[in-house]
């Protein structure tokens, strides 16, 4: 238990470094070139405390209790001896790795669930479409895109298939998406690939990345490795995409059948 | 009975949050692995902590991040400058990313990477200043991306064409650049973006949309973090070539 804590207070310290450069660019425009005071310094400096001690609180609590077993499974789970399972070793296909795909599509949409980032983008959406976007559909939808993302990612480490091949189709796919899509969600769909690898998926996913990409027969955990996060990245786009083409699908048939 | 449900209903829904996690976890160790979780009670204090903080987190945003950011948008605006408004929107993409601990992780790879694949000498002296110079590209080109993206909510253009731009610029970078570093310069993409980061610049976003005239906060005001994941990778491939 002292240890934690201890290790909470570092983790504090670090955040706070990490912080500084935001403070200090804010109130030097603030102070200097808007020259204005600030509304509600006091609340907005409790707030920024509590957004410390919060990810202090947060990153120290995944550093205690997920990461190093999420870390630990990921090595177990690519492990060749426990994916060939009673087959004599050497034989494996891609096929033989579907615990692996299902635990990438699982910890991609878990981890994008208690992504803090998103959760920030989410209420703000929700605020500017004054409810129009649901806070958690448009999670679950990111949350089905990193999943389907990473376990497609995986996919590929194990098959070895170029990495940009997967990217280029994926970029050709979402600007055929934006030209049918609703025009209120493009930016936010876009922005929606940035804001899900973060503090939580980005640590796992990279373990499960690096880890696969050592035990595989032919590849280099240091070319193939990456490329997760990569992944993370685009197929949200979509998913929010199809989320958003969905829903004005079924108002529209709503609609036309309130009429009829 | 009022001040407990305030508290209680927020550390509910970061327990909510929190769940699938913890069911996936708790599922492949027990039921696929078929192993017991070691340190129980390790793990269930790193849980509790980790709802604590992420209640004081959401907390936070709304108290701090997300009304400083809409100020500073409305002050911009109302002080009608677009030269300090760049000059902030740089400064802001700098320097959140230069410091960014996911950033210094990927960067220090990348120096094996490209000391593995000869592109640089093997020694520390070498991986640490390309590292280095790595860092700076990165954190530039989110520099560039948010006032790039700034600019385009003033001038109220359609982000499709940019983004289209964009993802061009990145496949005709993919074609030159070296294959070692393409992994890495799409996974650049997506570690920039941090915590704090991302809130603070939405909220800047969505002020300067809705307090410019003309301009929809949805339709305009979110996109900047889009900006930001995708500069980063058209500059570490340039880097790539250039080093």
């Amino acid at each position: 238990m002292p240890h934690i804590l201890s290790d909470l207070f570092f983790v504090i310290i670090a955040t706070i470094w990490d912080v500084l450069p935001i403070v200090v660019i804010i109130f030097g425009f603030q102070l200097f070139i808007l020259r204005k005071p600030i509304p509600n310094l006091k609340r907005i400096l409790s707030g920024f405390v509590l957004v410390l001690l919060g990810l202090g609180f947060f990153l120290e609590g995944l550093e205690a209790a997920l990461f190093p077993l999420g870390r630990l499974m990921a090595q177990q789970l690519t492990d060749p001896a426990f994916i060939a399972g009673d087959k004599a070793a050497g034989v494996l296909r891609w096929s033989d790795y579907y615990w692996v795909y299902l635990f990438a599509f699982a910890l991609g949409f878990s981890t994008t669930i208690a992504e803090p980032s998103l959760l920030a983008v989410a209420i703000k959406a929700n605020q500017v479409s004054a409810g129009s976007i649901g806070i958690w559909g448009l999670r679950i939808a990111v949350a089905i895109g990193v999943a389907i993302g990473i376990a497609l990612g995986v996919y590929r480490i194990v098959t070895g298939t170029p990495l940009y091949w997967y990217i280029i189709s994926g970029y050709v796919f979402v600007l055929i998406q934006t030209m049918f899509a609703p025009r209120m969600i493009i930016a936010l769909a876009y922005d929606s690939g940035g804001v899900t690898t973060s503090t939580v998926t980005v640590p796992l996913v990279a373990a499960l990345g690096l880890g696969l990409a050592s035990t595989v027969p032919g590849r280099n955990p240091l070319l193939d490795g990456f490329g997760l996060i990569a992944f993370a990245s685009l197929f949200p786009i979509m998913s929010v995409l199809a989320y958003a083409q969905l829903s004005e699908w079924q108002a529209g048939r709503s609609k036309k059948a309130k009429q009829t | 009975m009022k001040s407990l449900k305030a508290i209680w209903t927020p550390v509910y829904d970061s327990l909510r949050d929190l769940l699938p996690i913890i069911v996936v976890i708790g599922f492949f160790q027990l039921a696929v692995l078929q192993q017991p979780i070691p340190n129980f009670g390790e793990i269930a204090i790193g849980i509790l902590f980790v709802v604590i903080g992420l209640t004081l987190f959401v907390q936070g945003l709304n108290m701090g991040l997300f009304p400083i950011g809409e100020n500073m948008a409305y002050a911009f605006a109302s002080k009608g400058s677009i030269f300090w408004l760049l000059c902030f929107a740089f400064a802001l993409g700098f320097g959140t990313t230069i410091a960014e601990p996911a950033l210094i992780a990927v960067a220090k790879e990348a120096a094996i990477v490209a000391a593995n694949g000869e592109m640089i000498a093997n020694n520390e002296q070498a991986m640490d200043a390309y590292a280095q110079g790595l860092r700076v590209t990165v954190a530039v080109s989110v520099g560039f991306a948010i006032v790039l993206g700034v600019f385009r909510i003033v001038k109220g253009w359609a982000i499709q064409y940019l983004i289209v731009v964009g993802y061009a610029g990145v496949v005709i970078m993919t074609f030159f650049a070296p294959r070692e570093i393409i992994g890495i310069a799409y996974d650049s993409g997506g570690v920039t973006t941090s915590t704090i980061t991302v809130p603070l610049v939405t909220a800047l976003g969505v002020g300067l949309a809705s307090s410019i005239k003309g301009r929809n906060p949805m339709v305009d005001g979110f996109g900047l973090i889009a900006f930001a994941s995708l500069t980063p990778m058209i500059f570490v491939m340039a880097y790539g070539m250039v080093v």
